[in-house]
């Protein structure tokens, strides 16, 4: 009955050590574009938001769900877009010196 | 799609995931981290669209248009030097997506559950929506003190700490009404205003020199909201993805409090600004002697007659919008053979990294951005380092006075060099409150004014100079 929660709290666990050890290195430089990915990232949000607003029929409950996907999209979109800028900017470098 | 196909899509979201923070942690792998970020953001996207539980697409399509606009439209249009306000306020929304899923989910009428079952979904929903609406107010207020429509200086609440254990104990009191009760709407909305107001005073307490910490804070919380509306849909993905990001905002908050030699728990519980004013008020007995100030000829004439110079950067050159002429100086200076380079310290800014990517912005050549720890020991050798901007992270005090508020924070160690210009607007103190001793040193020349226009009348005097030797050869 519980097995639905302990499989999630191993997958959480075992996802939080591997961020650990993905990002433990991470250079000052990239500091900023990483932050705004993993912002992006977490706008994964948007599948919780799209499985409630998903329904065709019209509730509170879609309306909230709605609402939500808009926020998570802003977020995904916006968030990718801005990190691609970002690292545009640093590769214009690497080819110009 | 069939459960089967979708749970293969959510795995293969999962590991692109993995993939792309992996990627966005080196330089070489960056941008195609990112593609895999995006990647499997489609994939998840696409997968859950399809999925039997989604019908309704015309009135999702109507949701997801003006999101990716408006997400567009913001991507494309914001300044480098506003970087952190983005993330601040994207952060928001993650938080307040997570407490409308959390809503939604509790509102949905068949749930099917029962027993410990119901439970446990009720728990996951709860904790959801105060990750959530934490995440939420606190991003707000964040973004408000970013771009200066709220004053950066910490509010201290007399007995703020007591404040917030208290709202933490109203939070497990209602938790547990909101467990027993029948309909539970009521103290699920009170903890939800509860944890708006704990979000904001968290924030609202934590100074401006402590932007980059609560920025990775809230980085790392939103990923905790997803994982928790993960768990509450029982939907794996969420949960992976929340903790990947929770846990990597976790480690640059963690890098951040290391940078300014904090305990993570001191600058959470706030306060910097408040002992800090004490000191200020005592210190002004101390007297450090006259500062000298300086013109902008004289700081030319420094420049020209040096064979290395380091630029030591900090906020007040992204508040100026002063990088692209401090790199057209560089470009300058390093024509007539210098030796430029920048020192960044790891705080400087309003966001972890900000500096390194202003400098980028204004096409500054990547191998001579250096951080701290890489030009510390060659400071002693170079002949001018430039300050634009920077206070509290040049600030001698930190490792020579131990009542200092920022003692034992690394700085660059500026004062070793010939000679220091600091390019600042007043001789105020900075974000920290602190007095700098630094100005007063017999070495150290401050050029007082806007930095933009000290920077570019710097320019305008170099090319010229440039000119009159072009004429003397």
């Amino acid at each position: 009955m519980t097995e639905g929660l302990l499989t999630g709290l191993v997958v959480f666990v075992l996802a939080s050590f591997v961020g650990f050890e993905v990002i433990n290195k991470v250079p000052p430089t990239l500091h900023t574009p990483l932050m705004s990915g993993a912002n992006a990232i977490s706008g994964i949000a948007v599948v919780g938001a799209l499985l409630i607003a998903g329904a065709q029929e019209w509730n509170v409950t879609t309306i909230l769900g709605l609402i939500a996907v808009v926020l998570a999209t802003v977020n995904v979109v916006g968030g990718f877009l801005v990190t691609d800028r970002m690292l545009q900017m640093f590769k214009k470098k690497e080819t110009t010196t | 799609m069939s459960n089967n196909l979708l749970t293969v899509a959510y795995i293969a979201a999962s590991a692109l995931f993995i993939l792309s923070l992996g990627g966005l942690s080196n330089q070489e792998t960056a941008r195609r981290g990112n593609m895999f970020g995006i990647a499997g953001m489609a994939i998840a996207f696409v997968a859950t669209a399809l999925s039997t539980q989604v019908t309704g697409y015309t009135t999702l399509v109507a949701a997801i248009v003006p999101g990716a606009i408006i997400g567009s439209i913001l991507a494309a249009r914001v300044a480098m030097t506003s970087m952190p306000e983005l993330v601040a306020i994207l952060h928001s929304f993650v938080g307040l997506a997570a407490v409308l899923v959390g809503f939604a989910n509790y509102l949905q009428p068949e749930s099917g559950l029962v027993g410990a079952e119901a439970t446990i979904h009720e728990i996951e929903i709860y904790i959801g929506i105060f990750i959530g609406a934490v995440t939420f107010t606190g991003s707000i207020i964040a973004f408000g003190k970013l771009s200066a429509m709220i004053g950066s200086k910490p509010l201290m609440l007399p007995a703020r700490h007591l404040l917030n254990i208290s709202m933490l104990v109203a939070t497990f009191v209602f938790g547990w009404q909101f467990m027993t009760v029948e309909n539970g709407l009521q103290p699920l909305l009170i903890m939800t205003g509860i944890a708006c107001v704990l979000g904001v005073h968290l924030v609202m307490a934590i100074g401006g020199a402590d932007m980059p910490v609560v920025i990775s804070m809230l980085n790392s919380y939103s990923g905790w909201a997803a994982a928790a509306a993960g768990f509450m849909l029982s939907n794996d993905v969420l949960i992976i993805t929340g903790a990947l990001v929770g846990s990597s905002g976790a480690i640059l908050s963690y890098i951040m409090c290391a940078a300014m030699n904090r305990s993570f728990i001191s600058v959470i519980l706030g306060g910097f600004g408040e002992g800090s004013s004490k000191k200020a008020a005592s210190g002004e007995k101390k007297s450090y002697g006259e500062a000298t100030t300086t013109t902008v000829e004289e700081t030319v004439e420094l420049l020209n007659d040096a064979k290395s110079v380091v630029i030591v950067p900090g906020y007040g050159m992204a508040v100026a919008q002063a990088q692209h002429m401090v790199s057209d100086v560089t470009k300058i200076l390093r024509k007539r053979g210098k030796e430029v380079r920048f020192g960044i310290h790891p705080v400087a800014g309003r966001m972890p990294g900000h500096m390194n990517v202003l400098l980028a912005e204004a096409n500054v050549p990547y191998d001579i951005v250096l951080e701290m720890d890489e030009i510390n020991d060659d400071l002693s050798n170079t002949d001018v380092v430039l300050v634009v901007g920077a206070n509290d992270t040049v600030n001698p005090s930190a490792l020579d006075d131990p009542d200092s508020p920022i003692a034992g924070m690394p700085v660059m160690e500026v004062w070793n060099a010939q000679n220091v210009v600091v390019m600042k607007r007043s001789l105020g103190i900075g974000y920290a409150g602190v007095d700098n001793p630094l100005f007063y040193n017999d070495n150290t020349l401050m050029l007082l004014g806007d930095a933009k226009t000290n920077v570019s009348a710097v320019l305008n005097e170099l090319s010229a100079s440039e000119k009159k030797e072009l004429v003397a050869a």
